[in-house]
């Protein structure tokens, strides 16, 4: 199959204070159309730089991203982002929230009814056309990245970039969303990378497993291709050889390979302060 | 047995509802007693207060002397009005006269010219406030938004702000009667020049606020709403509409509620300063007046420009309740 994004020798330097911090050295990745990619690796790595550099939200500092032969330069839908905490707007219905979306990258392109027509299969897809009409804040959290979900899918990317979706989900909703996740790539065949800490949905969703050194200069360690037929059973897979295998491999880069040795914990502002407060 | 449990829980649950039904009542008595009870020791300690304090216009007012000054005031208000009432039915009536006699004769109507009323001035200080404010908003809000987008911007008006927000408005008075007066000349004003002062004199107090919580709100605009934005590449405008103004919205009200306190004091002292009519200036009058009603008077304005003032935040605390997606902000 052809190859659809190049990820071509990226290096990422952010400059701090201190001096430069290179986050990122020499990542090099290729994936082909269709192609589900699971970035795994421990916390700080730098795989959200990475999708970041993909979405282009952040610029890479050498090397760069070419989609369908062409470099991006600027934020796109055709690189949707399902970010990790939803970013649903709290002022919009789950309905309003893929709207938004869908009238943006096809303002030309769809009558009103199409669009209409339009959201409502992607909220049946994700199984939310029951809270088509409810605010973010009104639903539960697997059900918010659900909308998430469909929002992306919505603007038809070339290339679905997913950053720890399930991360803030509980371990039962996780399992769900993974199951639901599965079911709609048996459908629609999309090109995905996943950010994951999880090792259990890394193996289970992809095609291929990139597991990155730790950083500072972090890079691509290894590559598993994983083989395994689709569509999958996590039940079924708990007995298979073949999965234990890529587990326990995953697992082994994790734990002895690149065992962090950071004992600090980073304090990481995942949301920023949304308070509104009297200055004057 | 089952008939046994069954027995159990119908016995059981009226006891609950009973217990709910008194829980609610002692919450809502709760509520309304112990307002009620603050209220009655304000009035037991004022009228104590008030009859040991002898001024050169009698006793301070107490609660009663206030209220006859409310009936008053009210009666006052209501002869005025009849007067008006009488002077443009003879008016009428001498015009009717006058073009029977003589049908080219064109019928004078001039307009009555009674002093103000208290209810009057209540009237033309919330009229002026309200366009004041208004006027402050729509600079405000904008301003607030373009300052809280661009950085550069802020940096530069920043100080401006800064050295503009504590000015009293007091001391904008005597500049902004002076510019108005040489500004603003037509032969038939819309508006009289008192109120073009009064009103600018509020708008320049009450801006910043506004400004400052608007750019607040924007600057700390949730990063990934912003990241959504850009992912959807979003052209500027639409950004600002679909995802900058919604975010700040809970932002700009808590600005616009701190505005309107402030153009409502400011617009007090402004009228009282500048003889301008409205509330301010009924005080001053009184003052002025230095009758043995004036004190419980201008006590009586007291009250009524602090209902007002009350009020106008709940009528603002309602349309942030109606317009804000994000209601934990609009609690009190």
């Amino acid at each position: 199959m052809s190859i659809i994004l190049d990820i071509s020798k990226v290096d990422m330097v952010f400059p701090t204070p201190k001096g430069d911090f290179t986050a990122l050295k020499g990542v090099d990745l290729q994936i082909k159309k269709g192609e589900f990619i699971s970035l795994i690796g421990h916390s700080g790595c730098g795989k959200s730089t990475v999708l970041n550099i993909v979405a282009c939200i952040h610029k890479a500092t050498m090397g760069g991203v070419i989609l369908n032969n062409k470099e991006v330069t600027e934020p796109g839908p055709e690189r949707a982002v399902v970010f990790q905490n939803h970013s649903l707007l709290p002022w919009l219905t789950a309905y309003q929230n893929i709207e938004l979306a869908v009238k943006q990258v096809f303002k030309n392109k769809m009558s009103k009814t199409e669009m209409k027509e339009w959201i409502e299969h992607n909220l049946r897809l994700v199984h939310m056309d029951h809270a088509r009409d409810k605010r973010p804040d009104e639903i539960s959290g697997g059900m918010k990245q659900r909308i998430g979900i469909a929002r992306a899918l919505a603007m038809k990317p070339e290339i679905l970039l997913m950053d720890e979706p399930f991360g803030a989900l509980d371990a039962l909703t996780r399992a769900h969303m993974q199951d639901s996740l599965m079911e709609i790539q048996q459908k629609l065949n999309n090109t995905v990378i996943m950010i994951t800490h999880d090792v259990d949905e890394a193996v289970l969703l992809s095609d291929r497993i990139v597991m990155m050194t730790n950083g500072p200069a972090a890079t691509i360690g290894e590559i598993l291709d994983v083989n395994l037929p689709h569509p999958r059973n996590r039940l079924a897979l708990a007995e298979d050889v073949e999965y234990n295998r890529l587990r326990s491999a995953v697992l082994t880069f994790l734990y002895e390979k690149q065992r962090k040795v950071e004992v600090i914990p980073k304090v990481e502002a995942t949301e920023s302060k949304q308070k509104t407060s009297d200055v004057a | 047995m089952t008939a046994l449990m069954s027995k159990k829980i119908v016995g059981i649950a009226p006891m609950n509802r009973n217990k709910m039904i008194m829980s609610f009542i002692a919450e809502k008595t709760q509520a309304l007693i112990l307002p009620l009870v603050g209220i009655c020791c304000f009035m037991l300690l004022w009228s104590f207060t008030a009859s040991s304090i002898d001024t050169s216009l009698g006793k301070f007012p107490g609660p009663s002397a206030v209220a006859t000054q409310v009936v008053n005031l009210i009666d006052e208000h209501n002869a005025e009005r009849n007067k008006e009432d009488a002077f443009y039915i003879r008016q009428d009536q001498r015009n009717e006269m006058r073009q029977a006699k003589d049908p080219s004769y064109q019928a004078k109507v001039r307009a009555y010219t009674g002093k103000e009323t208290f209810l009057d001035q209540i009237v033309t200080s919330v009229v002026t406030v309200l366009s004041g404010f208004l006027l402050a908003a729509v600079i405000a809000i904008p301003l607030g938004i373009a300052i809280g987008l661009s950085k550069n911007l802020n940096t530069a008006i920043n100080p401006i702000i800064q050295i503009f927000k504590p000015v009293s408005p007091l001391a904008w008075l005597p500049l902004v009667t002076m510019v108005v007066s040489a500004v603003y000349v037509s032969p038939e004003p819309m508006f009289a020049k008192s109120f073009i002062t009064s009103l600018i004199t509020v708008t320049l107090c009450s801006i910043w606020p506004m400004v400052i919580n608007t750019s607040f709100g924007v600057v700390s605009m949730n990063q990934d709403w912003v990241n959504v934005s850009q992912v959807l590449s979003l052209p500027k405008l639409v950004h600002i509409q679909k995802i900058v103004l919604p975010a700040s919205i809970p932002a700009i009200f808590t600005g616009m509620r701190m505005s309107l306190g402030i153009a409502w004091m400011v617009l007090i002292a402004a009228e009282m300063l500048a003889q301008n009519p409205g509330l301010g200036k009924f005080v001053w009058d009184e003052f002025q007046n230095g009758s043995s009603q004036s004190l419980s008077r201008i006590m009586t304005a007291v009250f009524v420009i602090g209902l007002i003032g009350y009020l106008l935040d709940l009528a603002m605390l309602q349309l942030q309740r109606a317009l804000s997606w994000d209601k934990s902000s609009a609690q009190r």
